[in-house]
């Protein structure tokens, strides 16, 4: 079937298997390599992009169910800017990646835990994170990171 | 980790909807948010050969009042439920429960009334549909139906819905009482529930104590004869049929749920 | 000011932040643009004989190129001999003899998830539709299940070598080491299985072309992988390229290639066409090595006053369904076994053997982590028996600051250390003396929530292997720019940020200018790769010291240039630019000193070895909240010294120091890999295998300590493991020391809820534990 996503505002069409999960489409389709695939149960978030604007594990998501709808990526993040985007400073900044495999999904769902939640506690930081498994950091810099980002205080 | 092949159909409209399944017949799955059939297709354990996705039946989205209950449309994700001022306030034990599902991407998609289909003894929404004593609408082949909660689960992923059945709306009467907990007990925050406990006033409703979501008769019975929540909840446990399994054997969830129960009932009593 | 060990933000980060890295599955090389996929088709079974392997109707599905299997493995040289070596010498076992390990397998599968065909297909999808097909016929064979089980001999994985034991070694239990003792206290332990799960599982792409091999893996270890790809397939290693893209993890269970990423590459070669594969997580939890699966008999003795006389570590160590590692793990486990105490006797004893499992290999910490998590629960058990504070009982115990370079009874000779001194930071950091008074009153309260203090004192060994040494070149370009080529090999360690440093300090060229590249045969033939901890103090030494070479040649160029003597050349760090002393004026930059070095450039290459290994200590302290109705525990602080010596960059450091905590913990709480009877695995997935989140973790407390190592230049140890290494114990210990006034005296590991509330209930029963 054919189908229309709009990636990073870019219009991405191609017709695709049916079964094509939103991962491969973004991944082999649109050429967006940095989202990744860890597990196949739904459980790492190491997939997650936005879809509208909300977190979802793209693994988990057809092809054909984003179609017409927007998805930003990570390498969607500072827009048409050189620079990059607070989430991305701040992960740099307070040393939140290491192998950097689960980082393109962790940014994703931490974009979108501020637009919801734009002053998170720790703890609020850490349990809207659950979904996000990350064996490298130990996740303290990574929280760290969220709430420095959080207190530049740019929405979304 | 990929789905088997099948063919995709999307409907816009629930009479699209229904004629979409009754062609793919008994090898046809609605597919809402797709958090509960996606994961077992992908490990092919589930192998449906069409799918009919109604994640775009705006008409099935909502939260509204409507003749002393609250109208939630069946396509409402977990976290417009869990966001909603209106469940918020009339509805707390749905809204906390619902924003406890999973994850935030997981509530971003998930949607109730994919959960209650798909009747997953493990999962939080049945439970608190038993709790409030839910009734739930549906549009089939036959035509419209309701089925009160209580007779909606049948097995394990066994419902009431017939094939090619819609579920659309679920109706709770605002609660009497105030007093309401959710208990939900997991090793890790994203856990399923080890075991769960759903109370909204006299009604106790079990997570992952037998095959289906189950009421705590006993225990209901209990405070109704008078008993406090301590003695009450020595009962909990009566007539459940937990599993076994790599979180505990039988006898560690029957204890799990006699503590939870207690501190449900003790949590709901404060809040009355 | 020099850089090193100041705080230097990641120059790998932009990069990972925007387009994300270039793992295996990523690459759009136009050598792998028409590359088919590689399906494997894995044992369902735990043990079995294949008596038949039908590929007919998978081989007609959409979009096959070929199924495999051994029949069509015609062109593989043949095992070597068995060269009669059993692994006691704490080394891997040899390919050849009774204990081999097949490519695909043969007539025989010994664990749930082993390889036993390939298909190939045009693209992904069609892979999984078409292994779907692949029919094999397998006869069930009785499974070996746990260290029991294998002892016991009943089903043998090799018949051919009589025995599930594949080795043993070790001083036999002598009883009188304990006869001076007040106190005696015998336990049983278990160390259990754990699957690493990198976030990335195993991928391997490859090509056979023009009689060359490129292989495309995420390892990490190229030179490495190279070595035994030539092995395997009978090729001259000098035909063989080996490439390491970015690598999403790796623990220790992506050293070199494994068997998968070997079929593969033979595939590519068999086939003649491009292959690629990249596992799925599934796969990754049966196919990948597993860790750890020790089961321990320790036994403690000492005086009343808290004095430890002697200890006694007997471990049986299960390695899964083949050998690879032969005896390496337990013997590491002897080596550490008495841990940063000085003790009068200790004696070690280990015995290995197979079972119907994954095969087990390194995993963070590989075998210390195992001697350290023994002797701290020794100790706890100990304490308790002579109602000694746990803490005391270790101070009067550990090696004191002035016995260094100390010879440990188990064998290991620890360089520098301040053992006490770390115990006694952390104690005064935790607050140690308030978090008893909160647990007393919790106590007498009878609270539900118990309050547990868990502390772990540990030393452990990096670059264990120090003989093997690592490589470096570094070369000055004329455009002022450098490039290192390191054989260190990072996959999440931040080398090229910690190497550039090094170029920057020893020759004052900005770091922004420096590249690092790693990973790739054909520019790097030799070097050994990162794990055991030991890239800082061999690769990090060999960069410095190849700065240091090619300072000295510039010293000659810049003279030569500047018309002075060497010996009145100076090189301005700051400025990066080499002057004659005294005369500002002359000035020359890197750039024009590399291009006078005309046709042979300026450049260095260093092969360096320490010689000996270093050994990192420290202590961890955790504080948990048990729910003494639920047996629900929950970690609230975790404080730490990991000391490894002079810091080069502490962000670094700390990173690998919260890394290593959180699967530390991990294995305390949460993490086993489980089998059933019939060697089924229960934790197959990531919904049942446990793996922590930002959830169940605080932000830890990391106290810093430089105890600098004497061996190297840059005084420094290996800091990956070391957090593993002692936060698991000290996790274990908080949990059991929460409720040990309810009369628990331990639960082995994962102490989940359910572990935690029997032994609660046990304990009210008043069951002698």
């Amino acid at each position: 079937m054919k189908v229309t996503v709009s990636v990073n505002g870019k219009q991405i069409a191609a017709e695709v298997a049916d079964r094509t999960l939103l991962v491969h489409f973004l991944r082999d389709v649109a050429g967006l390599t940095a989202t990744n695939v860890g597990c196949d149960t739904s459980s790492c978030g190491a997939c997650t992009v936005l879809l509208d604007g909300r977190s979802v594990k793209s693994c988990t998501v057809l092809a054909a169910q984003a179609d017409g709808r927007e998805v930003t990526t990570v390498e969607g993040l500072s827009g048409d800017s050189d620079e990059l985007h607070p989430m991305q400073r701040a992960f740099r900044a307070e040393h939140g990646l290491q192998c950097g495999f689960c980082t393109p999904g962790m940014v994703m769902a931490s974009v979108s835990l501020l637009a919801e939640n734009p002053s998170p506690t720790e703890d609020e930081v850490r349990t809207a994170l659950e979904g996000n498994l990350c064996r490298c950091t130990g996740y303290h810099n990574i929280v760290r990171a969220v709430l420095a980002a959080a207190s530049e205080g740019r929405p979304s | 980790m990929i789905p088997a092949p099948f063919t995709y159909k999307r409907a816009s409209s629930v009479e699209e909807a229904l004629n979409l399944a009754a062609q793919a017949g008994e090898d046809g799955k609605f597919l809402a948010g797709g958090h509960s059939l996606m994961p077992l297709m992908k490990l092919r354990l589930a192998v449906p050969e069409t799918i009919v996705d109604i994640g775009r039946l705006g008409e099935l989205s909502y939260v509204r009042e409507d003749d002393g209950h609250i109208a939630v449309g069946a396509l409402a994700t977990h976290d417009e439920l869990a966001r909603s001022g209106l469940v918020g306030s009339e509805l707390p034990l749905l809204a906390h429960a619902a924003g406890q599902v999973g994850d935030p991407q997981v509530r971003h998609c998930g949607t109730i009334g994919g959960s209650l289909a798909h009747a997953d003894p493990a999962a939080d929404l049945p439970a608190v549909a038993l709790a409030l004593g839910a009734t739930f609408r549906t549009r089939g082949p036959s035509g419209s139906r309701e089925i009160v909660a209580d007779d909606f689960f049948l097995g394990l992923f066994e419902t009431a819905l017939q094939p090619g059945e819609l579920l659309t709306e679920i109706r709770i009467r605002k609660p009497q009482s105030a007093g309401w907990s959710f208990q939900k007990f997991t090793k890790r925050g994203i856990d399923w529930a080890i075991v769960g406990v759903a109370v909204q006033g006299a009604n106790v409703a079990l997570v992952n104590m037998g095959a289906t979501p189950v009421r705590a008769a006993a225990v209901e019975g209990a405070l109704a004869s008078g008993m406090g929540p301590s003695q009450a909840a020595a009962h909990a446990a009566d007539g459940t049929s937990p599993p076994d399994d790599l979180n505990g054997p039988r006898a560690y969830r029957e204890h799990l749920a006699r503590v939870l129960v207690r501190r449900a009932l003790e949590e709901s009593a404060a809040r009355a | 000011m020099s850089i090193l060990g100041t705080r230097v933000v990641r120059t790998e980060d932009p990069r990972l932040l925007t387009a994300g890295g270039t793992y295996v599955d990523d690459l759009r090389v136009p050598e792998l643009a028409q590359a088919a996929r590689v399906t494997f088709v894995r044992s369902p079974v735990a043990h079995a004989a294949i008596t038949g392997i039908d590929v007919s109707a998978a081989k007609d599905a959409p979009g096959v190129v070929a199924v495999l299997t051994v029949a069509d493995m015609d062109d593989l040289p043949p095992p070597p001999p068995d060269s009669g070596l059993t692994g006691t010498e704490g080394a891997p076992l040899p390919l050849g003899g009774p204990w081999s390990e097949p490519l695909l397998a043969v007539d025989r599968v010994r664990f749930v998830g082993e390889p036993v065909a390939v298909v190939i297909t045009d693209d992904r999808y069609q892979g999984e539709d078409a292994a779907e097909l692949v029919s094999v016929d397998y006869d069930l064979l009785p499974a070996v299940v746990g260290f029991d089980g294998a002892l016991a001999g009943e089903s043998l994985l090799f018949p051919a070598a009589g025995s599930n034991v594949v080795c043993a070694t070790g001083t036999p239990a002598d009883g009188a080491a304990f006869d001076g003792s007040d106190v005696v206290v015998e336990r049983e332990i278990v160390n259990q299985r754990l699957a690493p799960v990198p976030l990335e599982g195993r991928a391997t792409a490859a090509r056979w072309a023009d009689g060359k091999l490129t292989v495309w893996v995420s390892t990490q270890n190229a030179q490495i992988a190279r070595f035994i790809l030539a092995g395997a397939l009978g090729l001259d290693p000098a035909n063989i390229r080996v490439i390491a893209p970015d690598v999403g993890g790796g623990f220790g269970a992506k050293i070199g290639v494994d068997r998968d990423g070997l079929i593969v590459a033979w595939a590519a070669k068999h086939t003649g066409r491009a292959l690629r594969w990249a596992e799925t997580r599934s796969e990754n939890m049966l196919g990948m090595t597993h860790g750890r699966a020790q089961r321990h008999a320790v036994k403690i003795g000492g005086t009343r006053d808290g004095r430890i006389l002697a200890y006694r570590l007997q471990i049986v160590q299960d390695t899964g369904a083949y050998p690879r590692m032969g005896g390496f793990l337990p013997f590491l486990t002897s080596l550490m076994a008495a841990g940063p105490y000085d003790i009068g006797h200790v004696e070690t004893a280990y015995q290995v053997v197979v079972t119907n499992a994954t095969p087990i290999s390194a995993y963070r910490g590989a075998g210390r982590p195992e001697a350290t998590a023994a002797i701290e629960r020794a100790v706890d058990l100990f304490a308790t028996e002579i109602g000694m504070d746990p803490a005391e009982v270790r101070r009067i115990n550990l090696v004191p600051a002035d016995r260094f370079p100390f010879t440990s009874p188990s064998g290991a000779t620890y360089d520098t250390g301040a053992y006490v001194e770390a115990l006694d930071k952390v104690l005064a950091g935790a607050g140690y003396a308030e978090l008893r008074a909160e647990q007393e009153r919790r106590r007498e309260r009878g609270d539900v929530q118990q309050l547990g203090i868990g502390v772990a004192s540990y030393v452990e060994i990096t670059a264990a292997d120090a003989d093997g040494g690592e490589t470096a070149r570094l070369v000055v370009h004329d455009d002022g720019t450098a490039t290192v080529y390191t054989g260190s090999s990072a996959h999440g360690q931040g080398h090229h940020t910690a190497w550039a440093m090094l170029v920057e300090a020893e020759l004052g060229i900005d770091m922004s200018k420096v590249t690092v590249i790693h990973g790739d045969t054909d520019l790097i033939p030799a070097g050994v790769g990162t794990y055991a901890s030991r890239s800082l103090q061999l690769g990090g030494v060999a960069v410095q010291k190849a700065a240091v070479e090619v300072k000295e040649q510039a010293r000659r160029l810049a003279a030569d240039m500047l018309e002075a003597s060497e010996d009145d050349l100076e090189l301005n760090v700051d400025l990066g630019v080499w002057q004659v002393r005294g005369d500002p004026a002359s000035s020359m930059t890197w750039a024009q000193v590399a291009a006078h070095a005309g046709e042979a450039g300026l450049a260095a290459d260093v092969n360096y070895t320490e010689g000996k290994p270093t050994f990192p200590f420290g202590t961890h302290l955790a504080v948990t909240e048990v729910d003494t109705e639920t047996g629900k525990a929950r970690l609230i602080r975790h404080v730490t010294v990991d000391d490894a010596g002079t810091l080069l960059n502490p962000v670094l450091a700390e990173g690998q120091r919260h890394g290593g905590i959180a699967q530390g913990v991990a294995q305390a709480l949460l993490e086993e890999m489980v089998y059933d009877t019939e060697g089924n695995p229960i934790t197959g997935t990531l919904v049942d295998y446990a793996i922590i989140t930002a959830a169940e973790l605080p932000s830890f407390e990391l106290l810093t300590s430089e105890t600098p190592a004497t061996i190297n230049p840059l005084g420094a140890k290996g800091i990956g493991e070391a957090g593993t290494i002692g936060a698991t114990p000290a996790a274990q210990n908080s949990v059991i020391d929460a409720v040990s006034h309810l009369g628990v005296r331990h639960i082995d590991m994962p102490l989940t809820p359910a572990r935690v509330w029997a032994a609660i209930s046990a304990a009210e029963e008043g069951i002698a534990r």
